[in-house]
């Protein structure tokens, strides 16, 4: 069949036959060994996830789930946090539409009309934020429908009507910043929305649940008698998804009208907009800006010492960068809270205080890892420069620790004064969270541009799995240590599993 | 005898067909020596194993008598490599570059400071000196990175087509310099796809095609090979026809 060039569905089958490429070349890295290894992994994940999911639903089941409003407030809390990750996924991914240039030059100063590029790129954003929380959602709305009835399934349909409004809202926003700040700053401004989206629920909620009631179960809040009080009459609209995810259909009608509408009325309306602003964005990829004359001299240091300052220079001077990091570190700020409210009295507190920061060393960790390894912008000028390539590696993972040690040694101070013996757990843990991210980071380095960062996630799937994997286990073997329970010994295997695992899968090389 | 800047022997590299076979080059010191051929000769790739960032199959690579596949460390010291990707950090000044270099070679910090502000006086980066590399065109960028192949005195600069992207002036500049480093007594390999850079240059010229030598020596050795007056880029087109 051939297609009118330039037409919907043409640019349609350009983008999906160009994500399909870039998937199966990420996924397999042209080696069949490792798509199957890769599927091993994924499975046991899944797995994994199913397991997790059937521990938190067969007891809600057992009980039995009646629509009242208990259960209405549950699920929309619920449904609210996977919205936020939706949203801010896809303000990630619109201004991405708008700012990635790749092609888009191409496409610009072609005679195709760039009102449908737009359309089609949207879309693709909606569906790839359906996808993504489909996906993250999905152990729990399998085990529902298998427990207690297929009419959970329903809930696949709310993902997809949420999925295709956070694209159009995100869409909105980004319009509305390009008003606002204009093209020069709405990338980073966005950005840092996204982030705050992303991250400020979660640490809300978390914040709101310390203060209240001294635990930090994000799902414990939606289930106090208090806020299920004050939640409207069962007949409300702000019910709608909720009862819509329970198999009622016409809920689930207006929800997909609702969605899906919303999206194509934004695409309608910013379409003619859309070549405008992204040829404006184009003239940014320059960044040019005058440092202070500096007169400082130049001064003696070792191949590391240089190595680390340049390292520490790059991280310092991009904002981008700067922003994630700083949202790694918003999320220690219930930590901190609690370690506050609690100080002098070596309580339960700990139980949470420390898997949270033994999390971000390895979230933390990763990202910094990444940039240090793999980002390197001169890769040519290091490797032929006369030092050894193990000198380059362990000065690049020194400057990643130098920094978690600094950004978590307040914290451990601070626990140091009313408990050392937790202090140390975190520090251990913490440490063993952090070198497995690095060291899954430095097994599957590739040579990149550090303004690739943002494809980290996708370059390899199964290093930011893995890792993530293995920071959780870490922080479990720290929590059940700080509880003084042997079973901390279980978190540690299957870590310390993950990291051989990811090993073996990592690409070899030479 | 002196030691040869480079000797290349028995040279070979595939990918997933033959690139480089079997390639002897010796190159004298002090020399400076021009590699043309046409697109995808091999010239990139022979060029990258040399600097070390390529691992040959088999053959033996010598800078100044050093074996570079035993010792890459104390080779890459003599050595600097310019690409014709400019291999500059978005995020650091042209000053902060150089200290950045000078530290990788462990060059006197003091010494380098004063060649490093040499260096960006000479090559017209004065008024640029302190602003990010990021916002640089793509010639100012060929310009930093060679200036920082050039703060660590190397005794064999290899570039692979440095003059590409670079206005008159800038080519010219660039030129005098690696002109004035010959006077020195440093050796030059240089890629080049502008003949007539080769021509006015450099003192031999060596021919690449399907990753093989085909052809050696200065231009009145090229041209008695092809056995009448011609230009050069006669010459290089009949030569490259003749081994096709
Ligand atoms: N990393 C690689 N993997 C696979 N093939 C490669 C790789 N690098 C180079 N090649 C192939 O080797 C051949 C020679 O490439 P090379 O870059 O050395 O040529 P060149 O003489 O520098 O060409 P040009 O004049 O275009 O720069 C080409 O056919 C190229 O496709
Ligand atoms: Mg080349």
């Amino acid at each position: 069949m051939t297609l009118a060039p330039a037409s919907l569905t043409w640019f349609a089958r350009h983008e999906l036959n160009l994500a399909w490429r870039e998937w199966v070349a990420m996924m397999t890295g042209g080696r069949r060994a490792r798509g199957i290894g890769l599927a091993i992994f994924i499975g046991v994940v899944v797995v994994l996830l199913h397991l997790m999911a059937y521990g938190l639903v067969a007891p809600w089941v057992a009980r039995g789930i009646a629509p009242d409003k208990p259960t209405l407030v549950l699920l929309s809390g619920s449904g609210l946090l996977f919205w936020t990750v939706m949203l801010s996924q896809a303000l990630e991914s619109v201004t991405r539409v708008y700012y990635a240039r790749s092609d888009l030059d191409l496409i610009l100063s072609s005679p195709a009309s760039s009102q449908r590029l737009f359309a089609v790129r949207t879309a693709s954003v909606a569906l790839s934020t359906i996808v993504l929380t489909g996906l993250l959602a999905s152990p729990l709305i399998n085990m529902l429908a298998v427990l207690d009835g297929p009419h959970w399934l329903a809930a696949y349909g709310v993902v997809i009507a949420l999925g295709a409004l956070s694209t159009a809202i995100a869409v909105a926003i980004t319009m509305a910043l390009f008003r606002l700040f204009g093209p020069r700053q709405t990338r980073l401004v966005a950005q840092i929305v996204a982030g705050i989206v992303g991250a400020g629920f979660v640490i809300g909620i978390q914040a709101a649940a310390i203060l209240y009631y001294g635990n930090m179960s994000r799902f414990a809040i939606f289930q106090s008698a208090d806020i299920v009080a004050s939640a409207p009459d069962l007949g409300s609209l702000l019910w709608l998804p909720a009862r819509a995810a329970m198999g009622d259909l016409g809920a689930s009608v207006i929800m997909l009208a609702l969605g899906l509408g919303a999206l194509t009325l934004t695409i309608a309306v910013t379409a003619s907009s859309y070549g405008h602003h992204a040829i404006s964005a184009a003239g940014l990829n320059h960044i040019r800006s005058q440092r202070r004359p500096s007169t400082r001299a130049f001064r003696p240091a070792s191949q590391r010492q240089v190595l680390r300052i340049k390292e520490w220079r790059l991280l310092q001077r991009d904002p981008w960068l700067l922003s994630q990091t700083l949202m790694q570190i918003l999320y220690l700020v219930p930590p901190a809270l609690l370690l506050w409210m609690n100080f002098g009295d070596s309580g339960g507190a700990f139980v949470v205080v420390v898997p949270v920061l033994v999390m971000a060393a390895g979230q933390l960790a990763g990202g910094l890892a990444w940039l240090a390894i793999s980002g390197e912008d001169a890769h040519d000028l290091v490797v032929t420069a006369p030092v050894s390539p193990r000198t380059v590696l362990i000065a690049k993972i020194e400057a990643v620790l130098i920094v978690i040690a600094v950004v978590l040694s307040p914290l451990l101070l601070l626990m140091a004064v009313s408990s050392p013996r937790m202090a140390l757990i975190t520090a251990g843990c913490a440490a063993l969270s952090a070198g497995s991210a690095t060291a899954i980071q430095l097994w599957f380095r590739v040579v990149a541009k550090r303004s690739m960062f943002r494809r980290r996630q996708v370059a390899s799937r199964a290093a930011t799995l893995s890792e993530a994997f293995a920071s959780i286990m870490w922080a479990g073997t720290g929590a059940l240590l700080a509880a003084e329970s042997w079973l901390a010994l279980g978190p540690a295997i299957v870590a310390l599993f993950v990291v051989g695992l990811a090993k073996l899968i990592s690409p070899r090389r030479r | 005898m002196t030691v040869p800047a480079l000797a290349v022997s028995h040279l070979s590299k595939s990918f997933d067909r033959p690139v480089v076979a079997d390639l002897d080059l010796t190159i004298r010191a002090g020399e400076f020596y021009a590699l043309l051929g046409p697109n995808g000769a091999g010239k990139t790739t022979i060029l990258r194993m040399v600097a070390g960032l390529l691992q040959p199959d088999a053959g033996d690579i010598s800078i100044f008598g050093i074996d570079a596949r035993r010792d890459p460390v104390a080779a890459k010291r003599i050595v600097a490599w310019v690409s014709d990707e400019p291999m500059v950090y978005d995020r650091l000044t042209p000053l902060e570059y150089l200290e950045f270099v000078a530290g990788l070679w462990q060059i006197d910090a003091h010494a380098a400071q004063a060649k490093a502000n040499e260096l960006i006086d000479w090559l017209g980066l004065r008024p640029h000196a302190n602003e990010l590399c990021g916002g640089f065109s793509k010639g100012m960028l060929q310009k930093v990175a060679l200036a920082g192949a050039l703060v660590h005195e190397p005794k064999l600069i290899i570039l692979d087509e440095p003059l590409t992207g670079l206005d008159a002036g800038s080519a010219r500049q660039v030129k005098d310099v690696l002109l004035g480093k010959v006077r020195d007594g440093v050796t030059v390999i240089m890629t080049t796809h502008i003949l007539e850079v080769a021509e006015r240059m450099a003192e031999r010229i060596g021919v690449i095609s399907q990753g093989r030598l085909i052809a050696e020596g200065t231009l009145a050795e090229l041209r008695a090979r092809i056995g009448r007056e011609s230009s050069l880029e006669d010459i290089f087109l009949d030569l490259v026809a003749e081994a096709a």
